[in-house]
């Protein structure tokens, strides 16, 4: 009964092997993928410049102070109302007086289109804590998103984020600008 | 009918385990494609806030970290420290840190730059205000916060 084929070699170690190397991997790996809100820092300020007057009804004032409460233009908010208003004041829907003026602007690819003048001013005390102010980034960013939402949905019928076009994107991100201005740090109150 | 039952044997035969490392070849090599190693040691201990409205930091190689939260090391205190690179750094030394990530890339590739600030939660904005500062100097306008993906709940 002796054979004359060469014995097979036992496959069953290879998987003890693979497991060991598959171990390390698991502990090993991190899966987390790098995200944030991204922003652009403004170039530092030229004692010499005069900053450019902005007209009250374009400005809407954000403050966050030291125990995270929010003050959106003069009144106690919350920070569930915080996106609303600031895609009211941004859109401006009903063209009211007390809210921010529009220019038309011709934009390349979308014509001629009225472009928000509004700037939302955003200012946090030293004290106010890292989670409070991503969290009203990250509603502002959220208000500008579901605006640009809208309008890609009007013009392309697809939302923002589906738009795969270079131009359509640099259109729609022109219409609708991320305006946040951070106020120069000053030290509101202690702590 | 019968023929066949002569042949047959008693006992179960053997499942062949020869597909087994297939199996495990196929995990790993996924775990392999999609692991990151960390190149830095983290001294500091980071719970990044929550976000809904996140994007993907592209182009890993372009980014610098600049990390900030309370050390791990309870002997230091419970103060938050920043940490550049490998070692705890102070405000003051953000400038240079910079401008030796400059250094170390292509001249292309330089205004591509992205900072990302990895910032514990309860951090206060005070020293965050300060790095801001420091990173306007340097003209490191492109920054990123570091925060995790919250999932909606609906």
């Amino acid at each position: 009964m002796a054979s004359r084929k060469t014995p097979e070699f036992s496959a069953s170690s290879m998987a003890d092997i693979a497991f060991l190397l598959l171990i390390f991997f698991l502990v090993t790996t991190t899966m987390d993928v790098d995200t944030g809100i991204s922003r652009k820092l403004p170039p530092p300020l030229d004692p010499n410049v005069k900053p450019p007057d902005v007209k009250k009804r374009n400005i809407c004032k954000i403050l966050v102070n030291s125990h995270d409460m929010l003050l959106i233009n003069g009144k106690p908010g919350e920070l569930s109302d915080l996106k609303q208003e600031t895609k009211e004041f941004l859109s401006n829907p009903n063209n009211l007086p007390n809210l921010p003026e529009k220019k038309i602007k011709n934009i390349e690819g979308l014509g001629e289109i009225p472009v928000s003048l509004g700037i939302i001013s955003l200012k946090n005390d030293r004290g106010t804590s890292y989670n409070m102010y991503i969290q009203v980034q990250n509603e502002l960013t959220a208000a500008v998103n579901e605006l640009r939402d809208e309008l890609s949905m009007q013009k392309f019928g697809v939302r923002f984020s589906k738009l795969t076009d270079d131009i359509k994107i640099k259109a729609i991100q022109k219409a609708v600008p991320v305006s946040i201005s951070e106020a120069e740090p000053e030290n509101i109150g202690d702590n | 009918m019968s023929k066949f039952k002569k042949e047959g044997k008693k006992e179960l035969p053997t499942i062949s385990t020869a597909s087994l490392p297939d199996i495990i070849f196929m995990l790993l090599f996924f775990f392999m494609v999609s692991t990151t190693m960390r190149e830095t040691d983290l001294f500091v201990k980071i719970n990044a806030p929550e976000a809904t409205e996140v994007q993907k930091l592209e182009k890993k190689s372009l980014v610098s970290f600049i990390y900030v939260g309370p050390p791990l090391n309870k002997k230091l205190g419970t103060e938050p420290r920043i940490q550049l690179n490998d070692s705890f750094h102070v405000v003051d030394d953000i400038v240079s840190f910079i401008e030796n990530e400059r250094e170390a890339r292509d001249e292309v590739d330089r205004k591509f730059l992205t900072t990302s600030l990895k910032v514990d939660k309860d951090v206060k904005m005070g020293i965050v205000t300060d790095i801001k500062q420091e990173l306007r100097k340097v003209g490191a306008f492109k920054i990123s916060y570091s925060t995790r993906k919250k999932m909606e709940e609906k």
